[in-house]
């Protein structure tokens, strides 16, 4: 807790600088928008709407009737990264994901960083994330992190502060994709005044990772997308892997384990499976082992799994890394490892759990904003200044029922992108989240996922809250 | 291929193919409705719509006293009727959703834009002030699906059960539809094609009549061109279901289905194989005279009964088995 972004400050405006002077990065583009008579953008707004419907780019929200399928709004005006911004992100990113992974290994096997007290025992072995099954079990190139989403936000006057770091199964990565593709249909010449690095290369460079990381010397390996089904609310970004990849998109039932392998049902017999990108949460994975109740899993694939006999990516178990109070430690993480100072800095953070810490937060509430440790998707969270007097005092008792469920960080004023909305152009808040692959080296793609609060003064930019999305530009030199 | 792909694959194009020959159907009820004629015989075509499908009971249940436009709304929008244009179009396009990365994307495109576009026109009620262009733009998108599958998906087993799909139940409509327009002339007399037109009310009804079926799988300038002659029944018959350049006939349907699950053979489908090719010789060296005289809806139900049986072996030996 040793800085606090000033939150005093406006929010930082990635466009504009102080003076309302576009900043360099953005002056090409900033150009050819002032040359675009508004109708013709008004044109392509509705063209990327339609556009997105037709190629079926929806999403299925929580709680709606099952199978209803929403459009997650893009916005026009891209979100543009110069190159050093980059590099410095990029940087950070791999550093951090690597100390990410050599932290899942050591807790899966020696425990060096609780020997060592940088970590509480309780934190690690009484977490419900830790899966007490993985313990000694060798994975491919001791990689657990084979794809990781780390979501990284601006504030204050400019500086990148890593918000969340999600190990299990991310998703948006088609987002990232499919946005870039209607960004180059629909504003041709503005890309051909810019140098923006390429991502379309994204599914390719996955494949390699996965198809690398198989068991055994199988020279060509058979990688397979396993999706919960089409009524997931990622269905569509399942599919288009898959299909990016070449590889297929299976469920829990077209697979089946027999004499320790891993099958699927073909029109030709049974088809043996080496990598499982997988994109079912632990729970769900083996009714055997987790939840008896899932119909989504395959019955003893942990059992293959721990004989190292298929590869899932991500490992089972990672959940351990990116719960919100293990959050707190990857500083430290990245110093016990790698022996680094860690190049990009956590959001301060308060435990709840700890007395001190609580009355400190309950004495700030409406400054704040409180997160479950294991919540995700913009659900159970609090943003103090925007929440009424009831809704503070609600979370005020839960706090108090159950304070080692909830983290507190202050408010962050997230940078801000000027965004189309119904009375023309404002800024809207902004995170990013960029993409980590992880196999035999840790590479980023130059780009991410842009999400967008569309509400003027929201911060919350979950697509299930009503955000939606921007392309993301990454400058090179 | 996954058995449940293939399954998805095999549904979706069988449910588009459903679309069209309802289209199709209603789409010649139509036009015989313009006809002058008793509102018996009339109110009789339509139910023909039903008898088809085998949706009688349930329609009845449905619509006590059914007219001819709640015959129309059934076929067309009901989603409790699993064989209308709606619910067709639907399954077809759930089924491309679930395998979405086995299609081309402009295939996925077009299943899912004819779902979009098929939403706004019943909201708009296209099907109730202009059917004729509402059944023409059912055909057209199904022509669109046909062309675009055969104009960008790879060759190979994603293809085959398109088309195993689409074929088998090509045949089956095709069975269903002269089955039931033959059966219309309920005079047993008439069953073999020859008898004197005694209850018929004149020459003209007759060829009204006929060319209306051929006008169904768009066969009216083929009928013509092949025969060069007027409108009998036993050569409308004899097209629709011996011709093999006749595309929509029982033995060029058959023949696809037969060299197609040559394609995707594996070990188990010898018997189902075997099968269907049985029945394309017995289309293939079959003559008309000896069907009508042994009788034409036994010929038929026979004939249904067997593409049925087809269809649940192939789900036995490539897809997701029907008990599972």
């Amino acid at each position: 807790m040793t800085q606090m972004p000033p939150r005093a400050l406006p929010a930082y405006d990635e466009m504009f600088d102080d003076r309302r002077d576009i900043r360099a990065h953005y002056q090409d583009f900033a150009q050819w928008l002032s040359e675009q008579p508004s109708e013709s953008m008004a044109t392509r707004r509705v063209e990327a709407d339609l556009s997105f419907r037709r190629v079926g780019i929806t999403f299925s929200v929580a709680g709606d009737e099952a199978g209803t399928e929403r459009l997650i709004p893009f916005d026009l005006v891209p979100r543009i990264i110069p190159a050093g911004d980059w590099r410095r992100l990029d940087a950070g990113l791999r550093q951090r994901v690597r100390a990410l992974n050599m932290f899942v290994h050591d807790i899966y096997h020696g425990h060096e960083i609780v020997r060592a007290g940088r970590m509480p025992a309780e934190q690690v072995f009484l977490n419900p994330q830790y899966r007490p099954e993985m313990q000694d079990v060798g994975v491919a190139a001791d990689t657990y992190c084979h794809i990781a989403g780390i979501d990284v936000v601006r504030a204050g006057a400019g500086e990148f502060y890593v918000l969340e770091d999600n190990l299990r199964v991310p998703s948006g990565v088609s987002y990232m994709l499919e946005n870039r593709k209607m960004s180059m249909r629909l504003m041709p010449d503005a890309f051909a005044r810019t140098k923006v690095a390429p991502v379309a290369h994204y599914p390719d460079l996955l494949l390699d990772n996965l198809r690398d990381l198989a068991p055994g010397s199988g020279d060509d390996p058979t990688v397979v997308v396993l999706t919960p089904g089409m009524y997931n609310s990622a269905y569509f970004e399942h599919a288009f892997l898959a299909q990016q990849m070449g590889v297929e998109l299976v469920e829990g039932r077209d697979l089946f384990v027999d004499q320790n392998a891993v099958y699927m049902r073909t029109t030709q017999g049974p088809k043996r499976v080496d990598v499982i990108y997988r994109r079912i949460d632990d729970d769900f994975l083996d009714p055997l082992s987790f939840r008896s109740d899932s119909v989504l899993g395959v019955p003893g694939l942990l059992s293959v799994y721990r004989a190292g006999r298929i590869t899932l990516a991500n490992a089972i178990g990672t959940g351990i890394a990116d719960d919100k109070s293990t959050y707190l430690y990857v500083p430290d993480m990245i110093r016990f490892y790698l022996g680094e100072e860690p190049l990009l800095a956590n959001v301060p953070t308060w435990r709840c759990g700890r007395p001190q810490e609580l009355d400190h937060v309950l004495a700030h509430l409406p400054e704040l904003v409180i997160k479950e440790v294991h919540g995700a998707g913009g659900y159970g969270m609090l943003v103090g200044p925007a929440a009424s007097r009831a809704e503070i005092e609600a979370f005020r008792a839960r706090l108090r029922a159950t304070p080692w469920n909830y983290i507190a960080q202050p408010t962050l004023a997230l940078s801000t992108v000027p965004t189309y909305v119904e009375s023309g152009i404002a800024p809207r808040h902004v995170d990013l989240r960029p993409y980590v692959l992880c196999g035999k080296d840790i590479t980023t793609v130059p780009g991410g996922l842009c999400r967008v609060a569309l509400r003027a003064g929201s911060l919350v930019v979950n697509s299930s809250q009503g955000g939606g999305t921007k392309d993301t530009w990454v400058l090179e030199d | 291929m996954l058995s449940r792909t293939a399954d998805n694959l095999f549904w979706m194009c069988r449910y588009m193919e459903r679309a069209e020959n309802t289209a199709r159907m209603l789409d010649v009820n139509l036009e015989m409705s313009l006809l002058p004629q008793d509102p018996e015989t009339l109110d009789q075509s339509w139910r023909a719509a039903l008898v088809i499908f085998e949706l009688q009971e349930s329609f009845d249940a449905a619509h006590p006293a059914g007219t001819p436009r709640d015959v129309m709304r059934f076929m067309v929008r009901e989603a409790s009727n699993r064989s209308s244009i709606y619910s067709c179009l639907r399954a077809a396009r759930e089924n491309a959703r679930a395998v979405r990365g086995s299609l081309t994307t402009e295939v996925w495109e077009t299943y899912n834009a004819t779902w979009l576009e098929l939403q706004k026109h019943l909201q708009s009620g296209l099907p109730e002030r202009n059917p004729g262009e509402f059944f023409e733009w059912v055909k057209f998108r199904s022509h669109l699906a046909r062309g675009v599958t055969i104009g960008t998906m790879l060759q190979d087993e994603a293809l085959y059960f398109l088309r195993l799909g689409m074929h088998l139940e090509r045949a089956d409509n095709t069975a269903r539809l002269l089955d039931v327009k033959f059966h219309e002339r309920s005079d047993p007399d008439h069953a073999t094609g020859r008898g004197a037109p005694a209850r018929i009310a004149s020459a003209h009804n007759e060829f009204y009549r006929w060319s209306a079926i051929l006008g169904s799988v768009s066969g009216f300038e083929i009928y013509r061109k092949v025969y060069r002659d007027i409108i009998t029944p036993d050569r409308v018959a004899e097209l629709l279901i011996l011709r093999a350049d006749m595309p929509r006939s029982l033995l060029s349907s058959v023949r696809a289905v037969s060299s197609d699950l040559e394609r995707v053979a594996n070990v188990r489908s010898s018997e189902t194989r075997r099968r269907a090719g049985m029945l394309q010789s017995e289309l293939e060296y079959g003559r008309i005279e000896d069907i009508l005289h042994a009788g034409l809806h036994r010929f038929l139900e026979r004939f249904l009964e067997r593409v049925n049986d087809l269809g649940n072996r192939i789900a036995q030996d490539f897809l997701v088995p029907l008990s599972a």
